[in-house]
């Protein structure tokens, strides 16, 4: 085998000497008949001569030798590859644009695709990850999406023989102390099976215990190799040690090894710095937690292995028609309880998947593009060679080994671009992923791994294969006579070919219209969404925070209610406004900072949405009754310039004393009572023991929930009134944020030692922040579009180049029966116009189907929005225009004279 | 040349082998053994005997090596190999065969009933 391939090798290199050999023997065969002819008596010229032509077709001869040395397939393509690199050698010029144009196509692709690769292909990296599923559970009739699930259900889903575990999973934050600062840790609750579901072993230590059914909070913590190595320096006697989290002591049982992401829907949620492990039941949670009390967010699942999740969703469909029965007081029937099973991974990666898609559909359109102007590439060389390859069918070679000859030399080309491409996307790596917005998932696992090789070398395979099938099939159809006849002049075959290379360019022009309009429509959404009416004033404002601790043990929670908080809120903001620099100083709970997204979806305890029932109306059926609030301190309004419309805000007087206030903003005054003066009317959380609140004012919208949404109904209540645990402190003043940062740190911190500040961001950042993975897409989209024309704009140039390179010598016959040079011109422009009006009309169509299907990630504008359709027709008949321009110069500069004697 | 006559198909490569079953030679020697054992009569173009010689290597029926002619010309000269000789043997048989055979049904007298 071995003494095979090196025949091989040695064939491949040596090639070149067989060829001189056979070169030599035929020479001297001639010389050795002239000698005799010589001795006939005739002259050594003449000799020489006859015995050429007794010798017959010579390179027939030396073609059909060659094809009897090579015997075998492997030597033809050894053979074709060798001669193909001769053919590109000659041209160097044509191969460099070629290579270069498909080693962008394809060294942008494959960087999409291993995106898509790591985040949507690859299986989450825990074994057996396809068992792994997400627990939703959904009260469709009552318009509720994921409500979380109650400990009682957990233990029903647990016991039903359905799944190898089930886990809640409980995301919180915590502040750890001990260390040199006080620092705020991501925190997650889970089941002490946690591990074992995911089958994660840890690095140091063994974890918890799977079966623990203990009541209560384990006194047990795994923390992540991160921490382990900012907090505690890496201490290999780690698992001796304790932590204290909010006043309460844990110990260190063992550390996750580095890479291990938890598996979650937000960058908060993966990055998961501590695990603390509890049965969900006991003190400081119920002893016996009632049926009802969906108080675990989330819930992640092990399937029994050989189950499939259609399956077990089938058996969880039953579970829950019983427990439906059984527990019907629980389980009223109009909310049409249901719990579904979804792939873990599509918890993880589910809202990225549209945006990646995209990306994946615009950079294929690129390569396609790519391809088809390689195409015209070649077939505009094709028209140049279409004599050689007459004179090699004409000496006898074979139909089909001019096609595979042309195959393999695209073949040769698109495989230079493939590795030119990976080339330059390894060395431009680390740049690229800088690139990639922080919160995507499973960015660390991003890599150039093996599938991603075999997808460059399938894309550059196919990729060849596409732009040299044109230029292949053409030279089949190969008219000898006629192709003969045409002495070495370039157009040989030119109508046929000139067609094809025009339905090329109007293909191209097609498809980077698509993607021009899908830029284009990003674009405009996100222009429209920066240059939103706000609602509030964002400029000059700082935020800040901090976490008060909440003790497992209630009775030594400083903070327990809102009357013991409240006079360190006021501290706090009366030594704030002292800061220099510091013009104005509010502090609400971390879901009043405007569009901060950090901690959305998170479903945090005591934060975010709030179920309510109005007085008077318990019973609502027409909308949903859950509404963002956020607690505010008085000054908050105004701070950010939100506008009062009627009642009044909040002032030092409410306190935990007098009856609940709250301010709602204009959209919820007029989704709960429309037309009505919403003031004093009254409302309550959907909870036992809820107090009433009154409202006593009514603001203008704003948009610091969503960006996209100007009127989601709102309710403020009053920081003083309701104490909570995650504290926002927004300044506003001419502020340098780091400087600020410490300076707040030291009047928090000399108020209470313990407590972590963190997070510090200016509200512009924030707003921006909110836009990135919006930005990124169009960015990229963008981009791939700018690619995209460009390439077309070549495409349009060389054909009409070529086009009036061909038709020289009438354009010289034009001039000379008396054309005027712009008549000249608006001949050779109105062909490119024609191709780009053509390209834009296919372009346009195509443009609608898709633009249809990205209409959920557009803000503002309608798919059809005839502005971006129409600026980009504009744009792409300008550059075609632009592309047209030069060729049509030097047409206009043709020297009759010389283009009469041209040929 | 004067009585010429046109190669069966197949034939070249078993006159190749016979020719040089004499002695090494030399691509034109080959062309010019085969004229003179043929009594002149078979024709052969003689670009057409490179493709088949270079056949006949490949198959390892003939082996060549490089040296000088007799006019002191430098030349490929091809020699049977062992492989070579046991396969003009086969085939001469093969021949033999074919050709009694042949000749023996061209000589068979229509049988009258």
């Amino acid at each position: 085998m071995t003494a095979y391939f090196r025949s091989l090798v040695a064939r491949f290199f040596h090639r070149s000497r067989t060829e001189n050999d056979l070169e030599e023997e035929l020479r001297s065969h001639i010389q050795l008949r002239a000698d005799d002819l010589e001795r006939f008596g005739l002259g050594r010229a003449e000799a020489e001569r006859r015995a050429r032509i007794e010798f017959g077709g010579e390179a027939r001869f030396k073609e059909e030798c060659r094809d009897a040395i090579a015997g075998d397939l492997i030597d033809v393509l050894f053979q074709d590859l060798r001669f193909g690199l001769r053919m590109l050698r000659k041209s160097p010029g044509f191969a460099a644009v070629a290579i270069l144009t498909i080693a962008l196509g394809i060294g942008a692709t494959t960087a999409i695709f291993s995106v898509v690769d790591a985040t949507l292909l690859e299986p989450l990296p825990y074994p057996q990850a396809e068992q792994l599923v997400s627990i939703q559970d959904n009260f469709p009739g009552a318009g509720a999406q994921d409500v979380g699930l109650s400990e009682p259900e957990w233990q029903d889903l647990q016991c039903s023989g359905i799944f190898e575990y089930v886990s809640p999973t409980w995301f919180d934050e915590n502040n750890l102390t001990g260390s040199s600062q006080p620092a705020r840790v991501r925190l997650l609750i889970v089941a002490p099976n946690y591990f074992a579901l995911l089958g994660v072993q840890p690095q140091l230590g063994r974890g918890f215990d799977p079966h623990d059914h203990s009541p209560g909070l384990i006194p047990e913590v795994v923390i992540s190799d991160g921490l382990w190595k900012r907090a505690f320096g890496s201490d290999p006697n780690i698992l001796s040690k304790s932590v204290r989290m909010d006043t309460d002591l844990y110990r260190i049982v063992a550390v996750m090894p580095a890479g291990f992401d938890a598996p979650g829907r937000t960058a908060e949620e993966r990055n998961i710095e501590v695990w603390a492990a509890t049965s969900f039941y006991g003190t400081p949670l119920s002893d016996h937690p009632p049926r009802n009390r969906r108080n675990l967010p989330t819930a992640i699942a092990r399937l029994k292995s050989g189950l499939t999740i259609a399956a077990a969703q089938t058996q969880v469909d039953a579970l829950v028609a019983s427990l439906q029965k059984q527990f019907a007081a629980d389980y009223p029937l109009q909310n049409a309880w249901t719990v579904r099973l979804l792939p873990l991974k599509e918890r993880v990666v589910g809202n990225v998947r549209q945006s990646l898609v995209l990306l994946l559909g615009a950079v294929g359109l690129v390569l396609l593009i790519a391809c088809v102007n390689v195409a015209n590439l070649l077939l505009a060389r094709a028209s140049t060679r279409g004599h050689e390859m007459a004179i090699r069918r004409a000496l006898g070679a074979a139909q089909g080994r001019l096609t595979r000859q042309l195959l393999t030399e695209s073949l040769l080309l698109s495989l230079f671009g493939g590795i030119a491409g990976l080339a330059i996307l390894l060395s431009l790596k680390d740049f690229l992923l800088q690139l990639v917005p922080e919160n995507l998932p499973r960015l660390n696992e991003i890599s150039i791994s093996w599938s991603v090789l075999l997808f460059a070398v399938i894309a550059s395979i196919v990729s060849g294969v596409l732009f040299g099938l044109a230029p292949a099939l053409q030279a089949c159809r190969l008219d000898l006579n006629h192709a003969l006849k045409q002495e070495g002049r370039v157009s040989t075959g030119s109508g046929e070919r000139a067609r094809t290379r025009r339905g090329l360019v109007i293909t191209e022009f097609a498809l980077s219209l698509v993607l021009m309009t899908a830029a284009g429509l990003l674009l405009h959404s996100f222009w429209d969404l920066v240059n939103v009416q706000l609602g509030f004033n964002p400029e000059k404002v700082v935020s800040i925070r901090t976490r008060l601790p909440s003790p497992n043990d209630p009775s030594v929670d400083k903070y327990a209610t809102a009357s013991q908080e409240a006079p360190f809120v006021r501290e706090l903001i009366r030594r704030c406004a002292m800061l220099s620099g510091v013009e104005e100083v509010a502090i609400g709970d971390t879901a009043s900072i405007p569009l901060d997204e950090s901690l959305r979806d998170l479903k945090l305890i005591s934060e975010g949405q709030f179920l309510l029932t109005v007085e008077g109306r318990e019973v609502q059926s027409d909308h949903s009754m859950a509404v963002e609030r956020s607690s505010v301190s008085p000054g908050y309004f105004h701070l950010l310039g939100i506008q009062l419309l009627r009642g009044r805000l909040f002032n030092e007087l409410d306190t935990d004393n007098t009856p609940q206030v709250a301010v709602i903003n204009q959209a919820m005054a007029q989704t709960y009572w429309p037309n009505e003066d919403p003031l004093g009317k009254r409302f309550k959380a959907v909870k036992a023991g809820a107090p009433w609140i009154t409202v006593v004012g009514e603001i203008a919208n704003a948009r610091t929930q969503s960006l996209a949404q100007a009127d989601l109904p709102q309710i403020y209540l009053n920081l003083y009134q309701t104490g909570v645990q995650r504290l926002a402190i927004l300044l506003r003043g001419h502020l340098h944020t780091a400087a600020i940062a410490d300076e707040v740190r030291e009047q928090v911190q000399s108020l209470d030692p313990t407590l972590p500040v963190y997070g510090a961001q200016t509200l512009n950042e924030t707003v921006s922040a909110s836009l990135s993975q919006r930005r990124f897409s169009m960015e990229m989209v963008g981009l791939f579009a700018l690619t995209a024309l460009l390439l077309a704009g070549l495409g349009i140039y060389g054909v009409i180049s070529y086009l009036v390179s061909e038709r020289t010598q009438e354009i010289g016959i034009r001039l000379a029966l008396g054309a005027s040079r712009s008549n000249i011109l608006s001949i050779v422009l109105r062909q490119g116009l024609g191709l780009a009006i053509a390209g834009a009309a296919a372009g346009l169509v195509c443009a609608l189907i898709v633009s249809h299907l990205m209409a959920s990630l557009l803000y503002g504008v309608r798919p059809t929005d005839p502005l971006t359709f129409a600026g980009v027709a504009f744009i792409f008949v300008s550059v075609a225009m632009l592309a047209c321009y030069f060729p049509a110069r030097r047409a206009m500069k043709v020297d009759p004279m010389v283009a009469l004697r041209y040929e | 040349m004067d009585y010429e006559a046109e190669l069966l198909p197949g034939t070249l490569d078993l006159l190749i082998l016979k020719a040089v079953s004499i002695g090494p030679l030399h691509g034109y020697g080959v062309l010019l053994r085969i004229g003179q054992i043929s009594g002149r009569a078979l024709l052969i173009q003689q670009g057409a005997l490179y493709p088949a010689l270079f056949r006949l290597v490949r198959q390892g029926l003939l082996k060549t090596s490089w040296d000088k002619s007799e006019n002191n010309r430098r030349a490929k000269f091809y020699e049977l190999t062992s492989k070579g000789r046991k396969r003009l043997r086969e085939e001469t048989e093969g021949w033999n065969r074919l050709v009694a055979a042949i000749a023996s049904a061209l000589a068979a007298q229509p049988q009258e009933t």
